[in-house]
């Protein structure tokens, strides 16, 4: 049986302009009647009705999430437009109430941002070099090492967590706690676990990814280089991220949307403090102990959806080339 | 927050980039400068060092130690009672068999929703925001689809009007309405639904990318040898897109597998909806028996491994032909 690895999936490079190209090579009518042969009615309506169906979870919380808190709690979204009734208060309340009992978002949004920036520029950075290397160094054992970091990926991350947290206890807390010493302004609880432990767990899909796209990178160009006697530290820098940048860009947004979404890794090397903890963890502890409070859950949960979904409508093309490309991210 | 708050995350941001930056400088330059005997080797070295640290200190090193733990009791003494209590303790068994229950519904039907869809869209008018629209639930994260299905599922006591969804349909049928997420044994499959309205969007991109590398040369040829459209798609496009429905399939397995953030979300895991991840985190960073939950990631890993060993011969392959 023959099988396709996730980077050589029969992929145009662009989705958007696969059906012009299509139309240019094989003209009008051939397109036309592969259309007429595959949009039956039926299929038109079943793919209708899955995509409502898809639909209609988020927009109901969405509509819900700007119904007054009184409304939400009696009546059902659907009784909107019988029952109208929109305001900005539920918003208002999670993000700029400073009562203890309300959500003050507004730390944790900053967390997010912050987790989710070192989370993804760490691990594509150190993997864009590792790749390089796997690709253009040549060794005997370079092989199998790339193949054992290759199978890494899928240990799951359940099985790093209680030991690198260990690890993290004996080393790196005393360091923060100096660093807290020497710069005040610094917490004793901050970002540094999270950043690595995100790193760590990113890096064999990461190396993977990057490795298949620099390994295409035409040979001659890097002897050429070599010839003129440039260092390996300058044709990585001159010449390979350069013509990577596509790869590196979607793996980025791929990171960024996985971090940013993360619960486990937060919930663990967070500790779970305004200082640190990232928007996901509020969510999740809201549902817990404010699980019936319904104007501060549809507005908290739209608050943390917002950010990934302006990345993912905005750079949808290049998030779902590194999709294709790395569709063994577990 | 404070002012003084968001200082100290901006410079905390900063310094992180700052030092991240001169590691890698100092790192780039010290390579640049080996000496010239092996220099080859050190610039390999160099290159390969940072990653294989974090991976050895964040993966290799936890992993091992992982499965050790699972084989000790809290004293240290080797014992296999991490695992009796998994295999025998009822609630542990039950955490068991939602898992396989977990991992057999969510690649199926996820995959055979995702590539009905793909086939259906195919070619059709608007065929982009189609996809969007199945897509989207991968950009939104297992918590907030959790908070979105618990709102469906929402329950209201007696005559109450109902705001969630399902069971406002209930009513409207002249049911009863049901407390979804506490009634043993639909609840897991509540949870599932939500894994697939996820799972699905991901299954449908990579098959509908697969379904246009399949030559229409084919289709057409079937097509004049009289078959029809279910035919034709059994026995062109299925086989034609085998591949990409391995990958489909699997990811979706580990995935599915390593669920966690889901029944954390929505459920906790109490009503007899925990899965394996689920409990892993509970025994190891709530009840603090880490040999049980060491135990369970074993197991999860266990449970993976075929799925690398299959993909690792694959990778070898390629590796022996380029």
């Amino acid at each position: 049986m023959s099988s396709v690895a996730p980077a050589d999936l029969p992929v145009g490079k662009d989705l958007g302009s696969l059906e012009q190209v299509e139309e240019a090579t094989y003209g009008e009518t051939k397109t036309a009647r592969v259309k007429k042969r595959l949009t039956s009615r039926t299929a038109t309506i079943a793919s209708l009705v899955i995509a409502i169906l898809w639909t209609i979870p988020t927009f109901g919380l969405f509509l819900s999430s700007f119904r007054p808190a009184e409304l939400i709690r009696t009546t059902g979204w659907w009784t909107y437009f019988a029952n109208p009734g929109l305001t900005l208060d539920n918003y208002a309340g999670v993000l700029f109430s400073t009562s203890s009992s309300s959500p003050q978002l507004g730390a944790y949004i900053v967390n997010s941002i912050a987790i989710a920036l070192l989370g993804t520029i760490i691990p594509l950075v150190f993997a864009s070099m590792a790749a390089y290397a796997f690709a253009w160094i040549r060794f005997k054992w370079v092989n199998w090492l790339f193949i054992f970091v290759f199978a890494l990926q899928i240990v799951p991350l359940q099985m790093a967590l209680v030991p690198l947290l260990q690890i993290f206890s004996t080393w790196l807390r005393p360091l923060q706690a100096w660093l807290h010493d020497v710069i005040p302004i610094i917490p004793e609880q901050n970002y540094a676990p999270v950043w690595l432990a995100h790193a760590m767990f990113a890096l064999p899909l990461a190396i993977f990814l990057l490795h298949n796209f620099i390994a295409e990178i035409p040979a001659d160009v890097i002897e050429a280089a070599r010839v003129d006697g440039a260092t390996h530290g300058q044709i990585f820098f001159r010449i390979v991220l350069p013509l990577a940048t596509p790869a590196l860009a979607s793996f980025a947004i791929f990171q960024f949307i996985w971090v940013w979404n993360d619960l486990l890794v937060a919930l663990i090397f967070s500790g779970g403090t305004q200082d640190v903890a990232p928007l996901t963890q509020r969510l999740a502890e809201l549902v817990g102990t404010r699980g019936q409070d319904w104007q501060l859950l549809t507005a908290s949960a739209f608050i943390s959806i917002v950010i990934p979904l302006i990345v993912f409508f905005s750079l949808q093309r290049y998030f779902v080339r590194g999709l294709l490309a790395g569709s063994t991210k577990g | 927050m404070t002012t003084a708050d968001l200082l100290g995350k901006l410079l905390q941001v900063v310094m992180g980039l700052a030092i991240f930056a001169a590691v890698v400088g100092l790192l780039i330059f010290f390579i640049d400068k080996a000496p010239k005997k092996g220099r080859d080797y050190w610039q390999l070295a160099g290159f390969l060092a940072p990653a294989m640290l974090f991976l050895a200190i964040g993966l290799v090193y936890p992993a091992i130690r992982t499965s050790v733990l699972a084989f000790q009791d809290a004293s240290g003494a080797w014992s296999l009672d991490n695992f009796i209590w998994t295999f025998t303790q009822p609630a542990a068994i039950r955490t068991l068999i939602n898992t396989i229950i977990w991992v057999l519904f969510v690649p199926t039907i996820a995959t055979a929703i995702g590539l009905a869809y793909a086939v259906f869209i195919d070619r059709s008018r608007g065929e982009k925001y189609y996809k969007v629209v199945l897509f989207m639930p991968i950009a939104i994260s297992f918590v907030g689809a959790g908070v979105i299905w618990r709102f469906v599922y929402e329950y209201r006591s007696g005559d109450r009007e109902q705001i969630g969804l399902l069971n406002a349909i209930v009513v409207a049928f002249g049911g009863e309405p049901v407390q979804w997420l506490q009634t043993d044994p639909i609840n897991t499959f509540l949870l599932i639904v939500v894994m697939i309205w996820i799972q699905t969007g991901f299954a449908m991109v990579l098959l509908s990318a697969a379904i246009k590398g399949v030559p229409t040369e084919q289709i057409e040829a079937a097509q004049l040898d009289g078959t029809n459209a279910w035919q034709r798609f059994m026995n062109v496009t299925v086989p034609g897109i085998r591949g990409a429905l391995v990958v489909v399939v699997t990811t979706i397995s580990i995935a599915t597998l390593k669920v966690f953030d889901i029944v954390r979300t929505m459920t906790a895991g109490n009503f007899n909806t925990s899965v394996i991840a689920n409990e892993m985190y509970t025994q190891a960073f709530r009840a603090s028996e880490i040999g049980r939950g060491s135990a369970l990631a074993l197991i999860l890993f266990v449970l993976v491994l075929p799925i690398v060993i299959y993909n690792v011969n694959v990778l070898r392959k390629q590796r022996e032909i380029r």
